[in-house]
């Protein structure tokens, strides 16, 4: 059991002020934006909610909300079940373990921006494999011009890019589960189906809840990847919620817009968080 | 059934190491052979994309750059991390688990949300386009990370250790430097490589914070386009050159991998 002590927050005190300077005091100034006109800094008239009802009624953002949910739900969609049947094919004793392990998370360690590079080298159809091959069978794929073929390319990228994770979490958690549970299923002579549905995705429970929140997380706030690989493009077929933001942001110096936004889009993040952490925790007390 | 994991395995690993394949290979072509036409290995295998990264200054002090933000961040964050994840595995106290989940909030607030705020506060303090700069905004996450990881590795060492040590007579100070952190030595590391690894492939804050003095590598691959268009085999080889330092410590880390990607909660 843990003692109950107070003195403890002498020892959280450095990250606390670190956290705070970094993270609040920022947010208090989205905040203070949010509810402001400014035209110079002397110049400032208070507006209220005005801000948040035009940008909640302001289709570019109702646009990339809908691709981001569309993107984030395609992810998951693909990335757990294609991680589960990896993990189950992971090789179980020998060199093949470490081997594997270690050509899995090659993507993962792969900075952000070279994810974008490596897949706009591969899918153009005069310099890339992928994207000569595609054209030479006779289908006409460019994910600079068509709307579509940006997003397989996008979609087939992230797949590359983090499947790899879902894949080491459940690998994990298979590795927890002991050889009597196995055996016993052996004696009882279980299908395959049976195992997998009895024994091991009970067990997987708890790391498919962290994978599954990591992965909104991550891909609900993506912007590198499209950015370097489509630039958000053709259009704004591929432009998401952070791109969008970073452009009113940014490119339009738009505070109280892009501040109001700021806040909505990290509430829903939270939102979301919240609902598997508190999944995660309630999980971690029952046993 | 073994053959079949092994063929799906296989499959898998194709599809993973192709493109990084790819990038190599075109690295080490000239531009006028990556354009010519699509050859599946270098024909005529050249260092000259290297030797521009390695000779121009715009882009070796980019890689500098990177390194010394990521490094000032890394050492930051397990500073204060080291404390403050041993209060959390060690005592309860007042709002401490409020306290753990705000730090998660700040490891999934979108980066995009703090552009404006981060530039507006960095300039006021004048450390814009300094790696400093950029070493305080990714604490953002990295700090929240480095806790929830290295609470992971401290919890799992008994609480008997800290009792017999002080019943010996240790102060606290003396029994984290002497005993506790040499005990929980792999955690440090794991930690130490998820801060520098989340820091190096930040793009967004980084490219944000620069503009001239300390341009990150990220920030410097985005702008490989010239008059004649894109230089393929530089942004290759720079790309290949970003892979290295990762690349360098897989091996160290590779049972940690999926540890250190979920916050140590495996």
């Amino acid at each position: 059991m843990k003692t109950y002590n107070n003195k403890a927050w002498w020892l959280v005190l450095p990250v606390f002020v670190l956290v705070a300077f970094s993270a609040i005091i920022p947010m208090m100034t989205v905040v203070n934006y949010s509810v402001q006109d400014i035209f110079d800094p002397s110049t400032r008239y208070f507006v209220g909610t005005e801000w948040y009802r035009e940008i909640l009624a302001d289709p570019r953002l109702h646009d990339s909300l809908v691709r981001q949910f569309i993107y984030s739900f395609c992810v998951l969609a693909i990335e757990v079940p294609l991680g589960i049947i990896v993990a189950l094919s992971m090789p179980r004793r020998g060199l093949g373990v470490p081997v594997s392990l270690i050509l899995l998370s090659l993507p993962l360690l792969v900075p952000w921006n070279v994810v974008g590079t490596i897949w706009q080298i591969i899918g153009r159809e005069d310099i890339g494999l992928y994207g000569w091959i595609l054209n030479s069978l006779g289908l006409d794929y460019n994910y600079a011009s068509n709307p579509r073929d940006a997003w397989i390319t996008v979609l087939v990228m992230d797949v590359w890019h983090w499947t790899s994770l879902v894949a080491l979490l459940c690998y994990s958690g298979l590795r927890s589960i002991p050889d009597v549970y196995y055996q016993a299923a052996r004696i009882d002579r279980a299908s395959h189906w049976a195992v997998f549905r009895f024994i091991q995705l009970p067990k997987l429970k708890n790391v498919l809840l962290i994978a599954v929140m990591l992965r909104f997380m991550d891909s609900f706030m993506i912007y590198t990847e499209p950015f370097v690989l489509t630039g958000g493009g053709p259009g704004t077929a591929t432009t998401f919620l952070s791109q969008t933001l970073t452009q009113m942001a940014l490119g339009q110096f738009d505070l109280g817009r892009a501040s109001a936004f700021s806040l909505i889009y990290f509430l829903i993040i939270l939102l979301v968080t919240w609902v598997f952490y508190t999944a995660m925790t309630h999980n971690d007390n029952k046993e | 059934m073994r053959l079949r994991k092994s063929l799906v395995m296989l499959i898998y690993l194709l599809f993973v190491l192709v493109p990084i394949y790819w990038l190599v290979n075109m690295s080490f072509k000239s531009n006028r052979e990556i354009l010519g036409g699509l050859t599946l290995w270098p024909t005529a295998p050249t260092l000259d994309n290297y030797r521009v990264i390695f000779t121009e200054p715009t882009w070796y002090t980019s890689y500098l750059n990177s390194l010394s933000y990521v490094s000032m961040n890394m050492l930051i964050s397990l500073l204060v991390a080291l404390p403050a994840a041993y209060a959390f595995s060690r005592y309860r106290f007042l709002g401490d688990k409020h306290m753990f989940f705000w730090l998660l909030t700040n490891r999934m607030a979108p980066p995009a949300v703090f552009l404006l705020p981060f530039f507006q506060l960095y300039s006021a303090v004048g450390l814009f386009d300094t790696p400093i700069a950029v070493a305080l905004a990714h604490c953002l996450f990295n700090v929240p990370l480095a806790v929830w990881i290295l609470e992971g590795f401290m919890s799992s060492v008994p609480k008997e250790i800290d009792e017999t040590a002080y019943i010996d007579g240790y102060t606290f100070p003396k029994f984290f430097i002497k005993i506790f952190l040499p005990m929980i030595r792999p955690g440090i590391g794991v930690t130490a490589f998820f801060c520098f690894m989340f820091s190096w492939v930040e793009l967004l804050l980084a490219r944000t914070l620069t503009s001239v003095d300390a341009k990150p590598i990220v920030a410097q691959m985005t702008r490989t386009v010239s008059a004649s268009g894109i230089d393929w085999g530089v942004l290759a080889a720079a790309g290949v050159v970003a892979l290295l330092p990762g690349i360098a410590v897989i091996y160290f880390v590779r049972n940690h991998v999926a540890k250190g990607f979920a916050l140590g909660r495996v």
